[in-house]
Formats: structure tokens, C-alpha cells, sequence
């Protein structure tokens, strides 16, 4: 391989990047904006969800719990009905999510030392939101039942098995910062994949390819020619991304971003190589731009970017273990969330590198300096 | 070695489309060679099969002793290519496209910025050296296209159809460039359907529909191929003319010819007779005499007669 024959490829690359607007968009606000839509429009944390009253009781006993219900910052109290009818109709129209039915004698029964009803009506339509209002209504009710012990009976619940949980790597079970990691890969495959698919087939369209063709050039030099330039603003596009993260959604990266660095750029060279893949086999610019559509949405329904693989099906899981994103989001939460360091990650490290070498040189192999 | 291109029985079949059929033709080192045809005759097919980027059905071809379907790659730097589409980078500039070539090709770099300097003289582009290649007009295009090709000095230089859609003044500026190339001992293929460009050239070959018809210097073409004489005649009505000529024993062809009209006829034609012919049939015949045909004559010629076949 001859480094004048490729530093003129790159330097001829950046040169017609330099020069294409449409590129240079695609390159600087790609990135920023799909990390603002998805990171905000993706995020599964629920709270404040609108809930519709209906309340039979005049006790302070039932205040008091709607009040624990507006105090755990997950409901808020939007509607009050007249009837279970009108529960119906605000859930219905979509107004309400959850609807809260306090019987007549709920405040006689709890002042009885009886057991007290309260009916939660959840639209169960949205499975997450539901989960959501299922368990924190119980965490509130739960609470309320412990306090309501200590009040009548004047002392504290047996306990006989006491369960003390810690989370950690993300202790407030923040969404957004398990998705932006994510999120980071999804980009970074996006962006490089578009750009690459198209970088041999336009040279074909445009008719320069013919006369790059009977230079000396080897196949090799052309492919590393034409990879490094989208490494290099790959590189820009995750350091972009990154500083995005930390400085507007600040998510904290608990290990090193050399260490997270060196693994994008190896990952970069797997999704390149992936996009020459698809430029060397396409025939038109159209045909690359509809092959790399095709690929990235199996990167980004199964690379465990917004379903837990552990969730797939068996089969569907095989196909997740082929795509470098499973491992690239991997590594990524490993670094950012848990703090990974390498000897937790080599086993990404030698997949990742695998991918990387395996694509270009299929890309290599595939490419032929012929125009038939 | 005498010759720096053999092509020996060169056959290109797509499916069962025979592109270029059994075709043969040497070229000696430093001649210009001509290769002229109507378009989609293969001359593409066969300029792409020296190069290697077609992959002959059937024969053999050597470039400088290099066999064209094993060695392409060897041949490669030997060879400067210009191609009938302009393939150049259109949104690099002049520079960046010459320095991309000088690059791949690996022009020591003592010498990049003097074989730039003479290749931008001699495509007239001094001073246009920052321009975006996309802007510059067609014969500068196809000057610089040339200048990328010759960067490396390479001994043989293919140029398909250079010329096409070029204005007549750039045309004779790049046949000028051709003819000093030639000079300096490169060898050169050419393709075109100019037939004034195939006179300058030291042999050229008819190439119709895949099939070689005949291979000469202009010369001898001229003299030897076609069996009878040329008579221009000029006459007021040119189309009615033609085709009582085309009626008229003794006469092979007729047809237009800038102003007048060609008629094809045997050896020692009357040209009283013939003038008189058409001044029977009410045509005023205001000049009539014998031509040295033009190659323009043997090619319509040959198609003729292979049309026959």
C-alpha cells in the first residue's frame, strides 16, 4: 500500500466534502438533532400523569391520601368527576391516564380499624405509562397503610424481611442518561453509513470512477483512502455528541473518554466498512441511500438501543449479536454509565476490531477496477 | 518492440450483442492512429479492453509487451486515458484535480510543480488555476482532462473522442498538443468521427459495427479503396439531383458533399455525359469535376459496401 496514493485520496475527499453543503449539514446538524429529538421525545421517565378524582368520601382521611397521590410528583390531580361515568369519559377522550375512585365510607372504615377501598383505574392502552401508575400508586398506598398503623395502633409493622435496594451506575433511574449512550451509537452508525454508502457509487454515477479506475491505484488504497476522511469526521461528529451530553443533558461520564474514544474510532471503521460494502455493490446513489435505510433500522430496533436484548426472542437475538452496534452500546453504557475500563470491555474490543477489518476487506474484495 | 499496442483478433461479446468482432491492428511506437466510426462502432469497447477494463470474450492484446487481460494493472502506469464522458473531479479546481492525479500516479515531488507549470501552459489554463473545474467551458475542460491524463509522461495516451462538443478553435488547439506529443514519442489512439482529425493521423482504422473495414495511412486509403472515381458536381437542386444520380448506370453512390454533391462512378467517367444527363432532367449544373476522394468518400464507401453484404 502506498501513503502518497492514499493521502491523495483523502485530501481529494475533503476537498469535494469541503465544497458539498448538503454533506457538511448532514455532518454537524444530524447529530445535534437527533440527540435533541430522541433525547427528549425518548424519554421513558413518566411522571405528572393526568388523573381524573372522583371522591364520595368527606372524611380528611381521603384528602389526605389524594394529597400523598399529588406529593409523589407522579399524579397530578387534573380532573374531579361527579360520577363513574364521568371517570369514563375523561379516560376515554384521553384527558386523564389514571382515574381514582374513593368510596362513600372509606373514612368510617380506616377511623373502624376496617380495611379501606380505593378503586385506580389505569388506561393500560400505553403499557409503560401504565407500570408506571400501577406501581407508584401502590408505593403511595403502601405508604399511607404504614402510616395509618402507627397512628391506631400507636406502633410500627412487624418486620420480618427487610429489603434495603441500592441502585446503582444510575441511582435516579434516569432515562435520558441510559439513553443518550445509546443514543450516541445510533447517530454515529447513522451519520457514517450515509456518507460512506455513497462515497464509491457517486464516483461511479459522475463518471470520475472510470478515470480512477485505470490509474494504478490499488483497490485497497482506494478503500483506505475513502474510509479515513469519515473516520476522522465520525471523530468530530462523537466528540460533538459527547459534549451535547454532558454540557445539555448533563449525563456524567463515570470512565475514561480516551478509552471511549478509542473504541468509536475502532467502531467507525466497522460501520464504514459496512457503508463501502453498500456503495461498492449499489448501482445508483438511490439504490445506496434505500440499502443503508435498510440497515440502519435493524441497528436500531435490535442493537439494544430501545428494546433490552435479553427481552428478544431467541432468533431475533442471533441478529443482534452480528451488528457492531450491540457491542458499540454496550461499550458505550459501560463506559458512560458504569464506568467500564478495557479489561471489562477486550472482549467488545476484539469483536468490534473484527467487524472492522472483516467489512473492509469485503468492501476490498467486492470492489472490482473494472466497468463491467 | 516495435509495436506499443498489438491487438490480435480482439472479440467483446454483451450476451449475444457481438460489440467488437475479430478485431486486429498494430500501432508503432510514436505513430498517431486514428480510429474512426460512427458512434456505437466498439471503440470504446476496444479502448476499454487495452486497459483492462473490459475483459475480451475472445483474442489476446499486448500494450508494450503486456498482456492486457492479465497484466492490466502493469499496463496502468503506462498508459494515460482520456475518457469520452469529461471525468474529472467537476467540483475540485484546476489545481486540486492536477495535484489528485500527480498523487495517484506518485509524481516525485521534485517534479509535481515543474509538470504542472508545463501542463497548464500547454492547456492554456495559466492563471485559471484556482477555478472550480465545473466553471471552466468545454475546451478547457477537455485540455485539463488531458493535461490530468499526460501528468505522469506516460508512452502511450488514449483519447477517446477528445474533441466531441469542443468548438473548432479548441479543437485545432488540442490536435496542435496532440501533434507534440506525437513529437516526443508518445504513442497515441484516437478516437473520433472528424474525418478532417483522422487526416492528420499516421494510420487509422474504419471500425463499423464491431467489425475493423479497413486499416491505412489516409494516404493510401484514399488512393487504393475505392474502385472507380469522384465527381463533385454542383447544381441548383441538390436533393433531385442525388437521386436521379442514384438512377443513372455507372453510378455507384451519390451524396451530399458541403455545397455540392459526391457521386461515386466508375473509372473514366464522362463528365460531359454526365452533366448532360442532368441538364436533360431540367438541373442546372454550374460546376462538375473530378475529386481526389476524401476519406469522408472511402468511409461512405466501405459502409456501403459492407451494408451490400
Amino acid at each position: 500500500m502506498n501513503f502518497k496514493r492514499v493521502l491523495s485520496i483523502i485530501r481529494k475527499e475533503f476537498f469535494q466534502i469541503k465544497r458539498d453543503k448538503r454533506t457538511i449539514a448532514i455532518i454537524i446538524m444530524m447529530p445535534i438533532m437527533e440527540l435533541l429529538l430522541f433525547g427528549y421525545a425518548a424519554s421513558t421517565s413518566v411522571d405528572h400523569i393526568p388523573t381524573v378524582v372522583y371522591n364520595n368520601d368527606i372524611g380528611i382521611e381521603s384528602r389526605e391520601l389524594l394529597d400523598s397521590f399529588v406529593n409523589s410528583q407522579y399524579f397530578d390531580l387534573d380532573y374531579y368527576a361527579e360520577s363513574i361515568k364521568d371517570v369514563q369519559k375523561f379516560i376515554d377522550n384521553g384527558d386523564a391516564k389514571a382515574g381514582i375512585i374513593i368510596p362513600p365510607e372509606f373514612s368510617d372504615d380506616i377511623k373502624n380499624g376496617k380495611m379501606a377501598q380505593i378503586q385506580l383505574i389505569v388506561d393500560g392502552s400505553d403499557p409503560t405509562t401504565a407500570q408506571t401508575i400501577l406501581s407508584s400508586a401502590g408505593g403511595v398506598v403502601q405508604s399511607m397503610s404504614v402510616d395509618i398503623i402507627q397512628e391506631t395502633r400507636g406502633m410500627s409493622m412487624p418486620q420480618v424481611l427487610d429489603l434495603r435496594s441500592r441502585v446503582w451506575y444510575n441511582p435516579n433511574m434516569s432515562s435520558i442518561n441510559f439513553n443518550i449512550p445509546g443514543l450516541i451509537g445510533v447517530i454515529l452508525q447513522t451519520v457514517t453509513l450515509m456518507l460512506t454508502s455513497f462515497s464509491i457509487v457517486r464516483e461511479r454515477e459522475r463518471g470520475t470512477m472510470e478515470q480512477l479506475i485505470v490509474t494504478p491505484i490499488t483497490k485497497m488504497e482506494l478503500m483506505v483512502g475513502k474510509i479515513v476522511p469519515y473516520v476522522i469526521i465520525g471523530f468530530v461528529d462523537i466528540v460533538l455528541a459527547l459534549a451535547l451530553s454532558v454540557f445539555w443533558f448533563k449525563v456524567p461520564i463515570a470512565g475514561s473518554i480516551t478509552l471511549l474514544l478509542l473504541f468509536s474510532v475502532i467502531f467507525l471503521f466497522g460501520s464504514l466498512g459496512v457503508g463501502l460494502v453498500i456503495s461498492t455493490v449499489s448501482k445508483s446513489q438511490l439504490q445506496a441511500m434505500q440499502l443503508s435505510m435498510f440497515m440502519i433500522m435493524p441497528n436500531i430496533l435490535l442493537s439494544g438501543y430501545m428494546f433490552p436484548i435479553e427481552a428478544m426472542p431467541d432468533i431475533i437475538n442471533k441478529i443482534s449479536t452480528v451488528l457492531p452496534l450491540t457491542y458499540f452500546i454496550k461499550v458505550l453504557r459501560g463506559i458512560i454509565l458504569k464506568g467500564n475500563g478495557f479489561s471489562q470491555l477486550y472482549q467488545e474490543f476484539i469483536i468490534l476490531t473484527a467487524f472492522g477489518l472483516g467489512f473492509l476487506l469485503l468492501a476490498t474484495i467486492k470492489f472490482k477496477k473494472k466497468i463491467e | 518492440m516495435e509495436y506499443a499496442i498489438e491487438i490480435d483478433n480482439l472479440t467483446k461479446k454483451f450476451g449475444k450483442f457481438v460489440a467488437v468482432n475479430n478485431v486486429s491492428f498494430k500501432i508503432k511506437k510514436g505513430d498517431v492512429f486514428g480510429f474512426l466510426g460512427p458512434n456505437g462502432s466498439g471503440k470504446t469497447t476496444v479502448i476499454r479492453m487495452i486497459m483492462g477494463l473490459i475483459t475480451p470474450t475472445s483474442g489476446t492484446g499486448k500494450v508494450l509487451g503486456y498482456d492486457v487481460t492479465t497484466e492490466s494493472e502493469k499496463i496502468r502506469s503506462h498508459i494515460g486515458y482520456m475518457s469520452q464522458k469529461f471525468s474529472l473531479y467537476d467540483d475540485l479546481t484546476v489545481d486540486e484535480n492536477l495535484d489528485f492525479y500527480a498523487g495517484v500516479y506518485k509524481v516525485p515531488k521534485n517534479k509535481i510543480n515543474e509538470k504542472k507549470k508545463e501542463i497548464l501552459e500547454m492547456a492554456d489554463l495559466v492563471g485559471r488555476e484556482n477555478m472550480i473545474t465545473s466553471n471552466l467551458s468545454g475546451g478547457w475542460k477537455q485540455r485539463l482532462a488531458l493535461g490530468c491524463s499526460i501528468i505522469h509522461e506516460p508512452e502511450i495516451l488514449l483519447l477517446d473522442e477528445p474533441t466531441g462538443g469542443v468548438d473548432p478553435i479548441a479543437r485545432r488547439q488540442f490536435w496542435d498538443i496532440i501533434y507534440e506529443l506525437s513529437k516526443k514519442g508518445v504513442t497515441i489512439l484516437v478516437t473520433t468521427h472528424y474525418m478532417d482529425e483522422a487526416e492528420h493521423c499516421n494510420s487509422i482504422g474504419f471500425l463499423y459495427y464491431g467489425n475493423i473495414l479497413s486499416l491505412d495511412t489516409p494516404n493510401i486509403m484514399k488512393g487504393k479503396i475505392i474502385d472507380g472515381d469522384i465527381v463533385e458536381i454542383k447544381v441548383n437542386d441538390t436533393l433531385k439531383s442525388i437521386e436521379l444520380l442514384k438512377a443513372k448506370n455507372g453510378v455507384g453512390d451519390a451524396s451530399v458533399y458541403g455545397s455540392g454533391i459526391h457521386a461515386m462512378t466508375e473509372h473514366n467517367t464522362d463528365l460531359e455525359e454526365l452533366k448532360g444527363y442532368l441538364t436533360e432532367n431540367n438541373i442546372q449544373v454550374t460546376n462538375i469535376k473530378m475529386v481526389r476522394p476524401s476519406l469522408e468518400d472511402v468511409f461512405v464507401f466501405l459502409v456501403e459496401k459492407e451494408n451490400k453484404k
